[in-house]
């Protein structure tokens, strides 16, 4: 079959390799119908991301129909269509019993390795690492799903693949991002990154009650995008200071709440960034903080500090004292996608949402690496890449909707 | 299990110049006083490194040579170098046996010195014996120091929170044939009767590696302790279940004493490679969690990727491969 591999820093190649078997009898086989490039996709190709090997197949936004089933799996059957969440959680353990499915420690076949950077191992995730499990990615036509009796959400009805893809990841991401805020009535909640994660986390913001959204980026479509689709009000930082605009804008106080849906790449101009750059070049940090350190100042006091960006290691220059004399709540962790794929998708299917109006660019899975590029770098105003496997290729881009 | 008798690196020399110094010297000079003598040669390195370097007109007359304040300072540098890791370490064993190199180096330079002419032949002779007898006293030392190291038996404990009680964990260890499951090493377990049972596991290089193994105590759903008889990876061990606050499921703490391969040098590369018995032990005992939470041992041995082998060997076989 045909996957995306990573063999280095910006050296993907969707190579013929073997169809993946059932390992275990909760495993379950998944024939891709549609896989999407994340954000985090985006810190692999990089380089940033540690326990990566040559031959990796990338990918954890995938859904498709059941081909194959182990002994175990007594609640899917071939053909069935899934979406199959990124995190892979056993259902069983102490943490997936408390719904931290992304905590699962059962799943992470390495958590050896994950436990001399973080003490802990949080759960196995598709196509991000060894350190993370190695399993192979859904960028591929087909994909071995472990405890595929846990995970993959049954998808009947005529929504279309695009509709409900993002179960996968991005719009629970954004969906935790917003809850992790804990929304009140009246509240005004800023989102840093205009991305995927950050447009979903705008809407889901509306969704659990917030008075008003303030969005923070520089690239005018995606700003337009969060404007139109979002109903956000829009900062371009490129033109404003955002601390001041956003003291301005709250009266003062700081808006309630605030959300990095940056990461580890942040961009500024200016010493700041030139700063970071070098440092973590020089591998004296991990992480460029810039969108992390503007959030926790311009925050409220007694507000929260809700982090679904992806962070890998150690970050330098964190204003800790704000965080304690303002009296900060500071919540993250990767999405504990299993506790959101029933309820979201009820919200999708009732019409609250429909996920599909990120998607800018639809491409065959043969042009994985066109896709990487175009994404990272923003060309053709590209904020979300579709990849489908047995998608005819017809050399230029399918437009946006 | 008990420490076994020391100086088993130890070569014959080594033990012959233990032997001179006399059993009743070596057992006078036993623990804490040994690591008093090292404080005291220490200190001593660090006054006579100050003196040479601070004062080396004064102290190469003393000495009777002629003075030389670049060797002498350097030689200084040396002996606080010397001093200060020696004060600076519980067990000082390398840095006392930089002091005897040192020495021999002093040894080797007075000898030199005592042939030019305008060294004072008295005084350079003097010199030589009081540095002659400071050897003597260093090299025993540095040998009771490393006598001293509890390098033969290694002690290793891990534990893991499993959600199931303390009966099914310990029905599920007490059938050492289940391990095998578990426990990448191991090949096969065969009960021979209710007590004792033969082990077969893969060592190092691909060795085959057999011991068998007895139950020295044990108490239903608590604890069980065993002691291996004969054959090879000489070791005891005990397992215990205990109730989790709250019930959250039940504790299981593994201990185990061994007699690491290579001694503690061995120990050290074994762990390097993840391959000490400490880290074995913890993989283990989560693929043991595994299959009684879950009922599969986790993996991704077998699966796609673009490169010939399935699995990642750098990352893998430490851990998946055990």
């Amino acid at each position: 079959m045909k996957a995306n591999c990573w063999y280095g820093a910006e050296d993907i190649r969707v190579e013929e390799v073997p169809e993946p078997k059932i390992l275990n009898p909760r495993d379950a086989i998944v024939k891709v119908t549609a896989t999407a490039i994340c954000g985090s996709d985006l810190h692999i190709y990089d380089g940033y991301i540690p326990g990566m090997e040559k031959g990796d197949i990338l990918g954890h936004e995938f859904m498709g129909e059941i081909v194959e089933v182990g002994d175990e799996v007594k609640n899917l059957k071939p053909g069935d269509r899934v979406v199959v969440p990124f995190t892979i959680a056993c259902g069983s353990c102490f943490f997936c019993q408390r719904e931290l499915f992304s905590c699962c420690e059962n799943s992470n076949p390495n958590a050896a390795l994950a436990e001399e950077l973080w003490g802990q191992s949080p759960s196995g995730l598709f196509g991000y690492s060894h350190l993370l499990g190695g399993f192979a990615g859904g960028q591929a036509e087909y994909a071995r799903v472990p405890f595929a009796d846990v995970g993959p959400i049954k998808v009947d009805g005529d929504l279309t693949d695009e509709q409900v893809l993002f179960l996968s990841d991005i719009f629970p991401t954004g969906y935790m991002a917003a809850e992790n805020c804990n929304i009140q009535a009246g509240d005004t909640i800023a989102v840093w990154g205009c991305g995927p994660v950050g447009q979903f986390s705008i809407r889901s913001a509306y969704l659990l009650g917030a008075e008003r959204v303030i969005a923070i980026d520089r690239f005018p479509e995606r700003l337009q995008l969060a404007r139109e689709k979002g109903k956000a009000e829009t900062i371009n930082y490129e033109e404003a200071d955002v601390f001041d605009t956003l003291k301005e804008m709250t009266g003062g106080r700081g808006p309630d709440a605030c959300i990095d849906a940056v990461g580890m790449e942040a961009h500024s101009h200016g010493f700041v960034g030139m700063y970071d750059k070098v440092k973590q070049v020089m591998m004296s940090e991990t992480g460029r903080p810039i969108a992390l350190r503007q959030a926790i100042m311009s925050c409220r006091k007694g507000g929260t500090v809700s982090v679904p960006g992806v962070y890998g290691g150690l970050l330098d220059k964190i204003p800790f004292g704000a965080i304690v004399n303002k009296a900060l709540t500071l919540r993250s962790g990767q999405t504990h996608m299993q506790r959101y794929l029933r309820p979201l998708l009820e919200r999708i299917q009732k019409g609250e949402i429909d996920p599909s109006y990120i998607i800018t660019h639809r491409l065959p899975l043969e042009e994985a690496a066109r896709g990487y590029k175009i994404f990272r770098d923003k060309e053709e105003d590209c904020i979300k890449v579709v990849l489908k496997p047995g998608m005819k290729s017809n050399g230029a881009t399918t437009p946006a909707n | 299990m008990e420490a076994k008798a020391p100086v088993a690196g130890a070569s014959a020399t080594e033990k012959g110049i233990l032997a001179m110094a006399g059993s009743s010297f070596t057992q006078h000079w036993q623990g804490t006083s040994v690591k008093q003598l090292a404080k005291g040669l220490g200190c001593f390195s660090v006054a006579l490194g100050c003196a040479e370097i601070f004062a080396p007109d004064w102290l190469a007359e003393v000495v009777g040579i002629r003075s030389r304040p670049l060797l002498i300072g350097a030689l200084g540098l040396r002996e606080l170098t010397s001093g200060l890791g020696i004060l600076g370490q519980d067990r000082p064993t390398g840095w006392m046996w930089s002091r005897v190199v040192g020495d021999a180096i002093d040894l080797a330079l007075l000898e030199a010195a005592r042939e030019e002419r305008d060294s004072d032949g008295d005084r350079v002779v003097g010199a030589l014996a009081a540095v002659a007898g400071v050897t003597v006293i260093d090299l025993l030392c540095a040998l009771l120091l490393r006598r001293e190291t509890p390098e033969d038996t290694a002690h290793v404990v891990q534990t893991i929170t499993i959600g199931r009680s303390p009966e099914e964990l310990f029905n599920f260890w007490r059938d050492f044939e289940n391990l095998p499951q578990v426990m990448r090493n191991l090949e096969s377990v065969r009960q021979i009767d209710d007590r004792r049972s033969h082990w077969v596991a893969r060592g190092p290089g691909g060795r085959t590696l057999q011991w068998e193994a007895k139950i020295t105590d044990e108490r239903p759903n608590e604890y069980i302790s065993w002691r291996s008889r004969s054959g090879a990876f000489p070791h005891s061990g005990t397992v215990r279940f205990v109730p989790a606050p709250g019930e959250r499921g039940t504790i299981v703490r593994v201990e185990l004493d061994y007699e690491p391969p290579g001694g503690s040098l061995g120990r050290t590369v074994a762990r390097l490679f993840g391959q000490a018995p400490e880290q074995k032990i913890q993989l283990d005992l989560y693929r043991m969690k595994q299959i009684l939470e879950t009922g599969v041992v986790m993996t991704t041995e077998g699966q796609p990727a673009g490169r010939s082998s399935s699995t990642s060997s750098v990352y893998d076989w430490g851990t998946t491969r055990g």
